[in-house]
């Protein structure tokens, strides 16, 4: 079997269910007298509801009940929460108009769910909810973020004036504005980061169900956070209390941060379920994710950063407008803030940074964090403005950035915008980054890609990313209305075998496997003697949930925590039996040793003492060997690295090939190298889908263009280059019990202004100095032929 | 989907039968385009008729004509080892359609029947200068595609199969859609003793054309370099958020040089 500890690429166990089919999702489960909800949603962008006339749809075949927005407030039911208070520059609170489970008096976006009709079966409701005669007046509409902050722009919510959600900043304005005015020089950048659609393999599903002998709601669902949804539904939507909920999140097949929010179905099937008492299921089609799933990204900014005559970075100021939708989803506040503009310092020294950000309300789907969260935005906007620098002042790109790095003596490092990083080693990921890109050799491959006709161009990116959310006092300072902290219980079994339950939840990640071992590590336990439970309120005491890369550094450390108390409890056992002193016993390799003896005894031992407590402290000690921690993480965690993309053009067509992609990355303690590298992998994927193709499209009228795989376009392993480099420079995150610091984000956020760059350095004979996201054959074609030097035709391969 | 009956004949007569008997009865070849509509229930069929049990699907070679059933799969045209050797533009355009399991349910009189604008072996039909016979007439290429999904079949109608003459040369080149891979320019180009024939497909706001311009300078030198100087005209193009007007009529010079390089 060999070593299947901390560090070893254990294969993932539970692949074999999830390529044999085995897989428990939440659509898999059916409850006896199950009901089939779907979903009357606008197909309008911006409209009154005049009326809604349900006697057909009521009186179809199958049909057992149709609810509107009327029935919802009749039943006193809240609305959607919000999970974070962002403050206005002058102190007031951010607007937060209500966000109801089904549309009252308007809709506001194409999508926004109407009606629910409940049936038999889910063809059955399908055909009734055709039958919804729907009277609205079509009022215009805004979806694009510069439209919506235009003087006279409609409004998406009466008083919500110019659209704003908050007019928020940070750092101190004048003096940013007094080291511009005296800099060497100003380099200025528009950019955008484009608006993407998620798209988790699986779509969501939500089964509500009601035991009408105990009184009891349980709710099914495709979450990233169990807990997170009992308590944002049971408490400010449905009422119910706690101890009359559960939730459970089985098998998810991917989240990507879409799956981390309460939305609108959870708390109809929910609420449904109790009324009619009988389960009540909601599956969503693939065309409806597309119009339900809170969406990413969004922003439209302008950053401008002073330089010396070195190259040194002497300020840095920036206005973003962040797009959140429609209705604010439950993280969206923080993303374009607190998981945005503290990054900005990136890598580097610069010494006063402000930012100001304005969230806009449109007439467009939510939208939330997604892979990478306001990190990857922060990090496109600085990557993408250190190259124009570069070429603005001619300095060498890979020299501006080594000049401006925080060093490696510099840590604990605290940035201009709130952070504090730990630790890090730029210098070092940097240096493998271009020694396994082969860096150097590069202008011998761009002269052999010329002589193919082909224009070949390589971009850089180092960053650094703040994940391991969070510390709670922290995030409540700034605005969360939760704790960060993660929990993990270790039951210890009276025969030695070990379940975990942790409040972190797996949908892709691995931590049936990187957890257990964990615990192989720690306590000795065979990995095969070891369970990981996740996903279930009635299970685990509590917890979190995963996103922001949380689930090693923060529930990782909360298990570390947790295996302490067992061996601290088995040492006391383990004292007991051996007649000797507790500070005597030593814990190893799964036995108990008195110190400079042969005396020991193992975990099995001292369980099985601990649950048949025959010869046992009884007077000081508990019985049982089952223990529960609560970590709070001191500080966030600061992965780091540095990303290579090299791309060929073709200059007849302007489509862009992905020839090779360089990923070192810092992410602390490894646990397991095989899925951080696919961790990266995936991330990286994303991150090259997002840069090349990826493209959420409203028409300016706020119809979804996109709104299906015929017009968005998602990567493919053919998109991705064979050639893929994968590798780690660790530095330990210095404040948690494992020294990790996550890897699920990394990929995602340091990789589009990579290929960015690469694709801005291909095109470089065409003056081009910047160019949007993402980088289609169409743009890049349109702007070889309107730049000034189009009339040079690059070397034509031979045919 | 809409609740519909279902029935799979065993005879062509049946079928035709079937569908002639109920203007709202449709057939149903390999499903990858009618049954995602059907998903969507952007059609209403009173009856399906699956065509899998007539025996439509097999490949011939007779002197210098192939003979495809209309039931043939997308996978059997990529891998067949005559088509391979004679048609081989055919055979790679085949293996370009959607991905393992499209290619193995999709039919190619499914998709000539459906004439998507985007759709790939319309364009090899038109540039072979081929024949669908149906149920009950033979129709020339250049008769059959009527505009984006429209064809000259009546209603009830059944390709039975496609005979598509050998040319000396052909090659297909496409231009995905970044996002469903279908084409925003498709290029098929055959050369007969008699002359070249080239049908673009992806590009038309008419669907799958003939670009008679090319034709001409190519049947005079079968040579990329012959149709380096021709600009095909942005109007009547498509337009859409992948690919402008302009974009397609630039690439319709780009891809047909090299398709035409690839058969050469
Ligand atoms: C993911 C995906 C990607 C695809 N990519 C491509 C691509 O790149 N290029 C491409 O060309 N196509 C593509 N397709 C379409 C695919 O080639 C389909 O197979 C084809 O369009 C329809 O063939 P079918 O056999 O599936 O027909 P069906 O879907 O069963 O039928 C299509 C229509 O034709 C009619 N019909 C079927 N057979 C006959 C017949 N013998 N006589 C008369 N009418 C008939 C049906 O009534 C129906 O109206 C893709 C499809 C999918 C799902």
């Amino acid at each position: 079997m060999g070593y299947q500890g901390i560090g070893a690429s254990v294969r993932r166990k539970e692949d074999l269910r999830f390529l044999s089919g085995k897989g428990n999702y939440t659509d898999d489960i059916n409850r006896p007298g199950q009901l089939y909800a779907v979903i009357k949603r606008s197909d309008r962008p911006h409209a009154t509801i005049d009326s809604i006339d349900i006697a057909a749809a009521s009186a179809a075949p199958g049909v057992v009940k149709v609810f509107t927005g009327a029935d919802i407030v009749e039943a006193g039911l809240g609305g959607i929460p919000c999970g974070w208070q962002i403050h206005n520059i002058d102190g007031t609170p951010m607007a937060e108009p209500m966000h109801p489970v089904l549309a009252v008096g308007k809709v506001r976006h194409v999508g926004d769910p109407v009606a629910v009709v409940i049936a038999e079966s889910r063809q059955d409701a399908k055909n009734a909810a055709e039958l919804l005669d729907i009277a609205y007046t079509d009022m215009s509409a805004v979806a694009n973020l510069t439209d919506a902050v235009k003087p006279g722009a409609v409004e998406v919510h009466d008083g919500v004036g110019g659209n704003i959600c908050y007019d928020w900043a940070i750092g101190d304005k004048a003096i940013v504005d007094g080291v511009f005015a005296n800099a060497h020089k100003v380099v200025k950048l528009d950019l955008t980061n484009n608006r993407l659609i998620p798209n988790a393999m699986e779509p969501r599903v939500a089964l509500g169900d009601f035991d009408t002998s105990s009184g009891d709601w349980t709710l099914y669902t495709t979450s990233q956070n169990p807990h997170v949804i009992r308590l944002l539904m049971g408490a400010f939507v449905l009422h119910i209390p706690e101890n009359k909920l559960r939730v459970v999140a089985p098998d998810v097949g991917g989240g990507f941060g879409s799956k981390i929010y309460h939305y609108a179905e959870e708390a109809i099937v929910t609420w449904a379920a109790g009324k009619l008492r009988r389960p009540v299921k909601w599956t969503a089609d693939r065309s409806e994710s597309f119009m339900s799933d809170a969406h990413g990204r969004d922003h439209v900014s302008t950053a401008e950063m002073a330089i010396d005559k070195e190259g040194h970075f002497l300020g840095l100021r920036i206005t973003t407008l962040a797009n959140m939708g429609a209705y604010l989803s439950t993280f969206a506040p923080a993303v374009p803030t607190y998981l945005y503009a503290t990054l900005l310092a990136g890598v580097y020294k610069t010494p006063v940074i402000y930012c100001n950000v304005k969230a806009v309300f449109t007439n467009t789907v939510p939208v939330d964090a997604y892979r990478g969260a306001g990190r990857p935005e922060a990090t496109y906007l600085l990557e993408r403005l250190v190259d124009v620098i570069a070429l603005e002042t001619g300095i060498d790109k890979v020299e501006l950035r080594r000049k401006n790095f925080i060093g490696v003596d510099a840590f604990p490092y605290q940035t201009p915008v709130a952070l504090q990083y730990d630790s890090g080693d730029y210098q070092t990921t940097l240096k493998v980054a271009l020694k396994n890109a082969d860096w150097d050799g590069f202008e011998a491959r761009r002269a052999e890609a010329k002589k193919r006709g082909k224009l070949r161009g390589i971009g850089i990116s180092t960053y650094v990313e703040a994940c391991g959310i969070a510390p709670s006092a922290v995030v409540g300072s700034l605005g969360a209305r939760a704790g960060l902290y993660e929990v993990a219980e270790i039951r210890v079994h009276p025969t030695g075998s070990v379940t975990v339950f942790t409040g972190t939840h797996s949908h892709g990640q691995g931590h049936e496997t990187t957890f257990a071992q964990l615990v192989v590590d720690q306590l000795g336990v065979p990995f095969d003697q070891i369970e990981i439970v996740h996903g279930d309120t009635a299970k685990i005491p509590f917890g979190m949930g995963t996103y922001g890369s949380r689930s090693l550094p923060v529930g990782g450390s909360a298990m570390v925590k947790a295996m302490d108390k067992v061996i601290a409890k088995g040492k006391k056992i383990a004292a007991h039996l051996m007649e000797a002193a507790v500070e005597d016993i030593e814990f190893k390799d799964n036995t108990f040793t008195v110190a400079g003896t042969d005396k020991s005894k193992t975990l099995t031992d001292i369980s099985l003492a601990a649950y048949v407590p025959h010869n046992y402290p009884i007077e000081e000690l508990e019985p049982g060997l089952d223990e529960t921690a609560f970590y709070d993480p001191k500080n966030f965690t600061f992965p780091g690295g540095c990303h290579i993309a090299e791309v060929e053009i073709d200059p007849e067509t302007g489509v862009v090939e992905m020839v090779g992609f360089t990923a070192v990355d810092d992410v602390g303690r490894v646990v397991n190298p095989m899925i951080v590298e696919g961790q990266v992998q995936g991330g990286v994927a994303q991150g090259i889908g997002q840069a090349l193709m990826e493209a959420c499209t409203y028409d300016s009228d706020g119809q979804l263009l996109s709104g299906s795989y015929m017009d968005y376009a998602m990567p493919r392993a053919n998109d991705i280059p064979g050639s893929l480099s994968v590798a780690t420079e660790n530095t330990l995150c210095t404040h948690n019990p494992l020294g990790s610091k996550g890897c699920g984000e990394v990929g995602a956020i340091g990789s589009p202004p990579a290929v960015i760059n690469a694709v801005v350095d291909a095109l470089k004979e065409y003056g081009v100095r910047h160019l949007d996201m993402p980088a289609t054959g169409a743009k890049l074609w349109s702007i070889i032929q309107a730049a000034p030097s189009s009339g040079h035709t690059p070397a034509m391969a031979a045919e | 989907m809409y609740d519909f009956a279902y029935q799979k004949p065993g005879s062509l007569a049946d079928a035709v039968s079937v569908l002639s008997g109920d203007m709202e009865a449709k057939a149903l070849a390999g499903g990858q385009t009618f049954i995602p509509v059907l998903k969507q229930r952007l059609n209403k069929p009173s009856t399906v008729v699956d065509l899998a049990g007539l025996g439509l699907s097999g490949i011939t070679v007779s002197g210098d004509v192939i003979t495809i059933g209309a039931m043939t799969r997308h996978a059997d045209i990529a891998s067949n080892a005559d088509i391979k050797a004679k048609i081989p533009g055919l055979a790679h355009q085949a293996s370009l359609i959607g991905d393992e399991a499209v290619r193995h349910r999709g039919t190619m009189g499914g998709s000539l029947a459906n004439n998507d604008p985007a759709a790939c072996y319309p364009s090899a039909l038109l540039a072979l200068g081929g024949t669908i016979k149906t149920d009950r007439r033979t129709i020339a290429a250049d008769d059959f595609f009527q505009g984006m999904f429209t064809t000259a079949l009546d209603q009830g109608e059944i390709i039975t199969s496609i005979d598509l003459p050998i040319p000396e040369k052909s090659a297909y080149e496409k231009f995905r859609n970044p996002a469903s891979r279908y084409a925003i320019v498709g290029v098929f180009v055959a050369k007969f003793a008699s002359g070249v024939r080239l049908a673009i497909t992806g590009a038309s706001q008419g669907g799958v054309f003939r670009h008679t311009e090319m034709e001409k300078a190519l049947s005079a030198n079968f040579a990329p370099d012959a149709i380096a100087g021709i600009v095909t005209p942005a109007d009547g193009l498509n337009g859409d958020i992948h690919a402008s007007a302009e974009y397609r009529a630039h690439l319709i010079g780009v891809i047909s040089k090299r398709a035409v390089a690839k058969a050469a």
